[in-house]
């Protein structure tokens, strides 16, 4: 059938434009047919990443087009180092980033374990703890901020019931200390499931005749764990790591509905501070200095930890 | 068949037809594009005269506060043709003037015989020159605004209330006149228990992602000897922005939301302070006067329950307040200019600006505002006025976005988060501005 529809398609080429198409070759067509992706891809990524690379080193600002760009040299990249303000904001980044994949992977791979022993029902609840994933971050966001609303909020009332704190004193978004938890919080109960179906996935791969094998040798269920499952899904939840390594360190939308980077600039993480250079005081040169040392430090992390990830694949 | 053929044609030309004629009809349409909010609304409605007058229909783009400045300076930067008028923040004035976004309007004021002496000369300077206190007008002033505070009128005149404030404080509760009476009234009603319910002072601005706490802790600055630059020196701030009263006024605001604020109002804007005074949860509340027609409508906390009062005088008897308000003006990057200068010239009409006040908006025209009935017409009214007579504005220099950012950060570090003192807030704040005007070229 697939046959027949070839040939007639075949049959309906015209005859000159036939000709052309039989002088291709294999490699030529192929190229035929990326050709369109790759200038895609140039026009919407590469441009724009070199484009951003040459801006890094003037004071071109957006919204002063008529204004003459000036070549500064280092000057935006030595202001950035330099910067305080920057610099605690990475921290920020870095505080974000590290207890959330912390607390996704502990509890994302005891949810996949337990999921993974197929008990009566858990087709239903890994449905279940899939939901957070499934939503959007904007309303996410939202409904987190009504919830940490220390005056009506379910979550404040909680605590208190709980602790025997007044829930008008369970300030979540304002307080300077609990506001960076606020955040860890809602994001580790929004994509604890997406690295759970990860290691899940690790887990469902490993062969059950190794722990036959392990039965029939009495290793004890602690023993199975430690030397066959972590060791079999270590490759899969160091990808889960590294897929919220670099979707944390770029975390966004969250921040920005629950905190805006305060109260202060207590959760003011990276990329909300290049995100008002760039688009609110439009310091196009100097904000896109600061992008291309965040894309130099995610793409140097990233690559180390690539590495590291083929050496265990590899054991 | 014959006649089927033809009914088709004809009912084919008809439709090509009315399209034809709706599309004549909207290629004339003016956008003018605002703020989404009470008074756009207002707008809305007077400019349905406009299209009857004139023919020219009116297409509107409104975007809420929050998304306001990114969404238009994006659009003027990248010399879009949504727009053809646009009233825009008093502060874009000075690089939408510079960067070529709005036509100038003298040659047009003097065709048409608008006078700029016909409006309130706060809103001149405020909403259409640029430089300062030059004649170049690139706006005409449309919606005059200031901020005040509303006051619970109803809980201030309890008798039980009255005595126990008096034997308190030793004087009679009544709208402050001073920041010192505010922040003790506020203290005065902070958790107390009005009609079974938890109440709190004031509701003031801690906005931190746009212009919230610059707008709220700068009302306060103001009446506490605060200056932007040496009246004789321009750009030179040292000692003025971070003089000793600049700090007592920023350790004053930090005073009043440690105590008086309701919980949680750490990110407090226009919306969120109507919200809390609305539900009762406030006895003051700090706002643009725009937000008080709404609320004098509002069945549960306007009418008689409501009061303003205009913002008070700092320690050495000094009162300013905050200008709010915006200009309108014709976008250069516009193809019906003239179309969109006919609008201008009709909204600067003595009679429609009055049918602007009438509706809700806040009309800049001496006209209006002088007329004797003026003060009686709302119970607003004398509030406004007596507010847009002491106001001043933050800095309206083409680099006003990162100088605004700068104030947001240095400000709700201190006030909201607590961190260091009120001096290295405006020391820094002084450091900041003066970074952004080496890049300028200024200093």
């Amino acid at each position: 059938m697939l046959n027949r529809t070839a040939d007639n398609v075949a049959r309906a080429t015209p005859e000159p434009l036939a000709k052309k198409i039989r002088g291709i070759s294999d490699k030529g067509l192929a190229w035929l047919f990326i050709s369109p992706t790759i200038l895609l891809l140039l026009a919407i990524n590469i441009f724009p990443l070199f484009w951003a690379i040459y801006l890094s080193f003037t004071n071109y600002r957006a919204n002063r087009p008529n204004e003459v760009v000036k070549n500064l040299g280092l000057a935006n990249y030595q202001r950035i180092l330099g910067d305080h303000d920057i610099w605690i904001a990475m921290q920020t980044t870095a505080h974000f980033v590290f207890w959330t994949i912390l607390l996704q992977t502990v509890i994302g791979f005891t949810l996949a374990w337990v999921i993974d022993r197929k008990f009566r029902g858990h087709a239903f609840w890994t449905t279940i703890i899939l939901v957070p994933m499934m939503l959007s971050p904007a309303v996410v966001g939202n409904f987190w901020r009504f919830l940490y609303e220390p005056q009506i909020g379910l979550f404040s009332y909680v605590i208190s019931f709980v602790t025997g704190i007044p829930p008008t004193n369970v300030q979540m978004l304002s307080n300077v200390e609990l506001a960076p938890w606020a955040i860890i919080i809602v994001d580790t109960w929004m994509w604890t499931p997406y690295v759970m179906l990860i290691c899940l996935a690790g887990l469902r791969s490993i062969p059950e005749y190794i722990y036959e094998a392990a039965e029939v040798d009495r290793a004890s269920n602690w023993r199975q764990f430690w030397s066959i499952t972590l060791p079999m899904a270590l490759p899969f939840i160091m990808l889960a790591v590294l897929f919220r390594g670099i979707e944390n360190f770029k975390m966004f939308d969250m921040v920005n509905l629950l905190t805006g980077g305060g109260p202060g600039s207590t959760t003011e993480v990276a990329s909300i501070t290049l995100k008002r250079q760039a688009f609110e005081s439009w310091r196009t040169g100097y904000s896109s200095a600061f992008a291309i040392i965040l894309f130099v430090a995610v793409f140097g992390l990233a690559n180390i930890y690539v590495k590291a990830l083929n050496k265990v694949k590899q054991r | 068949m014959k006649s089927t053929l033809k009914l088709a044609l004809g009912l084919a030309s008809a439709i090509f037809a009315s399209t034809a004629v709706s599309n004549v009809a909207h290629a004339e349409d003016l956008t003018l594009c605002w703020a989404a909010w009470d008074p756009a609304n207002a707008l809305v409605e007077l400019s349905k005269d406009f299209t009857k007058e004139t023919g020219i229909g009116m297409k509107f783009e409104f975007v809420p506060w929050t998304n306001y400045a990114d969404r238009f300076l994006n659009e003027l930067n990248s010399h879009g043709k949504l727009c053809d008028l646009i009233i825009g923040d008093s502060q874009w004035i000075g690089g939408a003037a510079e960067n070529g976004h709005y036509v100038k309007l003298n040659d047009f004021f003097d065709k048409e015989k608008i006078s700029m002496d016909d409006f309130v000369p706060a809103t001149v300077v405020g909403y259409s020159e640029w430089p300062k206190n030059t004649p170049n007008y690139w706006a005409l002033p449309a919606m005059g605004d200031v901020v005040g505070w509303t006051y619970r009128k109803d809980w201030f005149s309890r008798p039980e209330l009255q005595k126990e404030f008096k034997e308190k404080y030793g004087w009679d509760l009544a709208p402050p006149t001073t920041f010192d009476q505010l922040k003790q009234i506020a203290e005065f009603f902070q958790k107390r228990q009005i009609d079974g319910k938890t109440v709190y002072g004031a509701s003031i601005y801690t906005e931190r992602g746009s212009e919230g706490i610059t707008m709220g802790a700068m009302d306060v600055l103001y009446s506490y000897g605060f200056q932007y630059e040496n009246p004789k020196k321009p750009y030179e701030m040292e000692g003025f922005v971070n003089s000793e009263n600049s700090v007592k006024g920023l350790e004053f605001y930090k005073a009043l939301y440690d105590c008086c604020t309701p919980p949680g109002a750490s990110n407090s804007y226009m919306g969120e302070g109507v919200d809390a005074f609305k539900s009762g949860q406030v006895a003051m509340h700090m706002n643009f006067a725009f937000t008080w027609p709404g609320l004098q409508k509002d069945e549960n906390v306007g009418g008689d329950k409501i009061g303003y009062f205009v913002n008070p005088k700092g320690p050495d008897g000094d009162q300013f307040a905050q200008l709010g308000g915006q200009g309108i003006s014709v976008v250069s990057y516009s193809d019906k200019q003239e179309s969109a200068l006919k609008y201008i010239k009709w909204f600067a009409n003595k009679d429609v600006q009055a049918k602007w006040w009438s509706l809700g908006g806040y009309s800049c025209l001496n006209s209006v505002v002088k007329d004797p009935k003026f003060p009686s017409s709302q119970p607003y009214a004398q509030a406004f006025l007596d507010s847009m007579a002491i106001v001043k504005d933050f800095w309206a220099e083409p680099s006003y976005a990162p100088l605004l950012q700068a104030s947001q950060k240095r400000f709700h570090d201190y006030v909201v988060a607590g961190q260091g003192s009120a001096k290295d807030a405006l020391d820094g704040l002084v450091k900041d501005w003066t970074q952004v005007f080496q890049d300028d070229g200024k200093m």
